[in-house]
C-alpha cells in the first residue's frame, strides 16, 4: 500500500482534543475542565524523529498517552501506519500494540522490581500471541545485545542496574516487538549528563539500524536539537510552532519559541546574555478564552492578540507558526544571527 | 582571611557494605560576596559537602578536616551552637521545593518560624517582615499568599518561598543545592535571576550546586568540579571554560548536547557509569573511566597542580590531558 510519492506516515495525528473534567465546586455549579489538548495535528514519516517541546503543563505527556491509546480521547484521530486506533477496544488494540511502544521518563518507576530483566523485556511479546520459549529467549538476548547489555543480564533484577542501564532495559522492552513507532516521554531527563549522552547515542544508533520512528518528548531543547529532524513547540495544549529542527532553532517564528531558546543557559559564555525574559508561569489550562494562547505572557502582545486567535500559518518551507507577528519575530532572529 | 575556609574535608558514611567516602580531602575557600559553583554528576559528593557545611549530615557519618567560618571550626561545634549558626550565618535552598516545605503549615507561618526563633521577633513584627520578604522574592500579592499552603503555589513560587525562608535571617552564605533542577527553563531563568540579584544586593556569598554546566557558567565567579567525592578541577569560571583540562571536565562538557551544535556530530560519551563510592580506587577517583589512566592513577592520589593563576587541576597525566583533544580522548 506504500507508494513512492505518498508513503503512509507512521503516525498521523489529526485535531486531537482531550479535556479533563474537574470535580464540581458545588452541587449546582457547572464542572470546570482542564483543556489539556486543544486540537493537535501533525504527522511523522518513517525513520524520522519528531520532537515535542514545551513547559510542564502544556500537554506534552497527555499527547503521548493519547497517541499510545492509553486513555480515552475526546475527539480527533490518531492513525498508526494508516490505521485508526482511537475508539478501538482493548482486545482490538492488543495486536496493534506491537507497532507502537513507549519508553517512560523514570527508569526506577517504570520497571517492576519483582520481575527479572528477562521477564520485563519479554512482556510486550504477549501481544504477538503464542511463541515458543526458545524463540522468546533468543529474541530477548538479541535485543539486550542491541542496547548494549549482556545476554547474561536476563536473570538479574532492576535494582542491580544503574539509571542509564535501566533506561537501556526500558528501551529493549520497547524494541522487542520491532515496533515502527517508539513514543519516548522524557527518556533522558532522569539521567546524569555523561550517561544521558550514551542513551542519546544509543537511540540514534537504533534508528539507523532498525529504521524506527521516534516521537520524542522533552523539555530540554538541546537534546531535541541533537536527536530530532522535526520539532513542534506546544503551549496550552496547542502546537504554536512546527518545523524542521534547523529552521525552527535558527529562525524561530513564535515569540514563545524564541524565549524558550533564550532561556537555556549556555555553558562557556561565562557572562549573562541580553535576552527577553518571560514573566509568570503557565496558567490558563482551565479557561477558554478568545485570542492567542500565549497572550498573557507574550512581550509582543497587542490588541489583536486578545481578540483573534492566530491560525497555524506557513512561514517557510514546512515551517508553521501561530502568531500574528511571526514575520517580525523571524526578522529579528535573522538580523541577530548576522 | 576568607569568610569560609574548607580544609581537607572528608565525609565518611557508614553503610551496610562498609564505609563510603562521599567527600574526600576537599579544600576550598569562599570570600565575602563571591559566588562559587560546584558541578558534578549524582554521587560526586556535592550535596554531601553542602550538608557537611550546614551540619546536617545523616546520623551514621563521620567527618574529618576543618570547616572554618570566620576562623571558627564548625565541625567542633555542638548541636546547640550549630543551631545558632544555621539560618543566621549559613542558609540553604534545597532542590525539591515541594518536599522541603511543610505541607500542613501555611507559607506565612513557615517564613515566620525562623524570624521568631532566630531573630526573636514578636508575632506582629514577624508578620510584617514576612510580607516584606514575600514581596522581595517577587511573589505577587503577598497579603493573599501569606495564608496559602504550599500545594496552592506553583513550583517556581514554592522555590521563591524557600528563598524567602533562607533569606529571613540575613545569612552570610547562601547554599543553593540544585535550586532549579525541578523547574522549567523559563522559570529556572527567573529563579536564578532572583538569587543573583539578592546575593548582590544583600552582599551574601553563594555556593551554587548544579549538574548543569550552563547554569554554573552563567551564574558563578569560580567553579569547583567534583568527581567521586574529590575535587578534580577548580578555577575562575571564565578561565575553566576557556581551557578545560581534567579529562573528566572535558568529557562532561563534550557529553552535554549544546544548542546550535551540528546535529550530525555524535555526542562524546564517557564510558561506564559513576562508580559506587565503596569501591572507589585509592588513587584518582576517575581512574576506571579515564582514557589516560595508568597504574599510578589507581594507587596514588593525583597531585594538585596550579596550571595558571588560581586554576588547579588534580591529574597525574596533566600534559597529556592538555595536549590531546577531547574527541581523541574519548573515542
Amino acid at each position: 500500500m506504500t507508494t513512492e510519492s505518498h508513503p503512509v506516515p507512521v503516525l498521523e495525528v489529526h485535531d486531537l482534543v482531550r479535556h479533563y473534567r474537574l470535580p464540581r465546586e458545588s452541587l449546582f455549579a457547572e464542572p470546570g475542565h482542564v483543556y489539556a489538548l486543544n486540537g493537535v495535528t501533525f504527522e511523522i514519516q518513517k525513520g524520522k524523529s519528531f520532537g515535542i517541546v514545551g513547559e510542564s503543563g502544556c500537554g506534552k505527556s497527555t499527547l503521548a498517552r493519547n497517541v499510545m491509546a492509553l486513555e480515552d480521547t475526546d475527539s480527533g484521530s490518531v492513525k498508526i501506519l494508516g490505521k485508526e486506533v482511537i475508539g478501538l477496544s482493548f482486545d482490538q488494540l492488543r495486536p496493534l500494540r506491537r507497532h507502537f511502544q513507549m519508553v517512560f521518563q523514570d527508569p526506577y518507576g517504570s520497571l517492576d522490581p519483582h520481575h527479572n530483566v528477562g521477564r520485563i523485556v519479554a512482556e510486550p511479546l504477549a501481544a504477538l500471541g503464542a511463541i515458543s520459549k526458545a524463540e522468546r529467549e533468543s529474541r530477548v538476548s538479541t535485543v539486550l545485545q542491541s542496547v548494549g547489555l549482556k545476554p547474561q543480564d536476563v536473570s538479574k533484577y532492576p535494582h542491580e542496574f544503574s539509571g542509564g542501564q535501566r533506561q537501556r532495559i526500558a528501551i529493549a522492552r520497547a524494541l522487542i516487538t520491532h515496533p515502527e513507532l517508539i513514543v519516548a516521554d522524557e527518556p533522558v531527563s532522569a539521567l546524569d549528563v555523561s550517561v544521558q549522552a550514551q542513551v542519546l547515542n544509543l537511540l540514534k544508533d537504533l534508528q539507523d539500524e532498525f529504521g524506527v520512528t521516534y516521537m520524542f518528548i522533552s523539555h530540554d531543547l538541546a537534546v531535541v536539537e541533537y536527536l530530532c529532524d522535526e520539532v513542534a513547540v506546544m503551549y496550552l495544549g496547542e502546537i504554536v510552532e512546527k518545523g524542521q529542527t534547523a529552521d525552527l532553532f535558527s529562525t524561530p517564528a513564535h515569540p514563545y519559541t524564541r524565549i524558550l531558546l533564550d532561556a537555556v543557559p549556555k555553558p562557556g559564555s561565562g557572562r549573562k546574555r541580553e535576552r527577553i525574559k518571560l514573566e509568570g508561569n503557565v496558567t490558563g489550562q482551565t479557561e477558554r478564552r478568545m485570542g492567542c494562547a500565549f497572550q498573557d505572557r507574550c512581550p509582543m502582545a497587542k490588541d489583536i492578540c486578545h481578540k483573534v486567535k492566530p491560525p497555524l500559518n506557513s512561514v517557510g518551507e514546512a515551517h508553521l507558526a501561530a502568531c500574528h507577528f511571526s514575520d517580525e519575530v523571524m526578522q529579528k532572529a535573522k538580523s541577530a544571527t548576522l | 582571611m576568607s569568610l569560609l575556609n574548607i580544609n581537607n574535608l572528608s565525609v565518611i558514611l557508614e553503610t551496610n557494605k562498609g564505609p563510603a567516602r562521599a567527600v574526600r580531602n576537599l579544600s576550598f575557600r569562599l570570600e565575602k560576596g563571591e559566588t562559587l559553583g560546584i558541578v558534578g554528576e549524582s554521587g560526586c559528593g556535592k550535596s554531601m559537602a553542602a550538608l557537611a557545611l550546614m551540619g546536617l549530615l545523616p546520623e551514621r557519618s563521620k567527618t574529618e578536616g576543618q570547616i572554618k567560618l570566620d576562623g571558627q571550626n564548625l565541625l567542633e561545634k555542638d548541636d546547640q551552637e550549630m543551631c545558632q549558626i544555621r539560618g543566621n550565618r549559613l542558609a540553604m535552598i534545597f532542590q525539591e521545593p515541594m518536599t522541603s516545605l511543610n505541607p500542613v503549615h501555611t507559607v506565612g507561618n513557615q517564613i515566620m518560624e525562623p524570624l521568631r526563633l532566630h531573630r526573636n521577633m514578636s508575632e506582629s513584627d514577624a508578620k510584617v517582615e514576612t510580607l516584606r520578604l514575600l514581596d522581595r522574592v517577587g511573589i505577587p500579592n503577598p497579603q493573599a499568599r501569606f495564608d496559602n499552603y504550599p500545594h496552592q503555589l506553583s513550583g517556581g513560587q514554592r522555590q521563591r518561598v524557600m528563598i524567602a525562608i533562607a533569606l529571613s535571617c540575613q545569612p552570610d552564605v547562601l547554599i543553593a543545592d540544585e535550586p532549579t533542577t525541578a523547574l522549567d527553563v523559563t522559570i529556572q531563568d527567573q529563579i536564578l535571576d532572583l538569587i543573583q540579584t539578592l546575593v548582590r544586593e544583600e552582599g551574601m556569598s553563594l555556593i551554587l550546586i548544579s549538574h548543569d554546566l550552563g547554569v554554573i557558567s552563567e551564574n558563578t565567579d569560580n567553579i569547583l568540579v567534583m568527581y567521586g567525592g574529590a575535587a578534580v578541577e577548580t578555577g575562575k569560571t571564565e578561565q575553566i571554560f576557556d581551557e578545560l583540562i581534567h579529562p573528566y571536565t572535558q568529557g562532561l562538557f563534550a557529553a552535554m548536547p549544546k544548542l546550535g551544535r551540528a546535529k550530525n556530530r555524535r555526542l562524546v560519551t564517557i564510558p561506564g557509569t559513576v562508580p559506587d563510592l565503596i569501591s572507589m580506587p585509592m588513587g584518582c577517583t576517575f581512574t576506571d573511566r579515564c582514557p589516560l589512566a595508568t597504574e599510578v592513577c589507581q594507587n596514588t592520589p593525583p597531585p594538585v597542580v596550579e596550571v595558571k593563576s588560581k586554576h588547579f587541576v588534580a591529574c597525574h597525566h596533566l600534559d597529556e590531558a592538555r595536549d590531546r583533544k577531547t574527541e581523541e580522548l574519548f573515542s
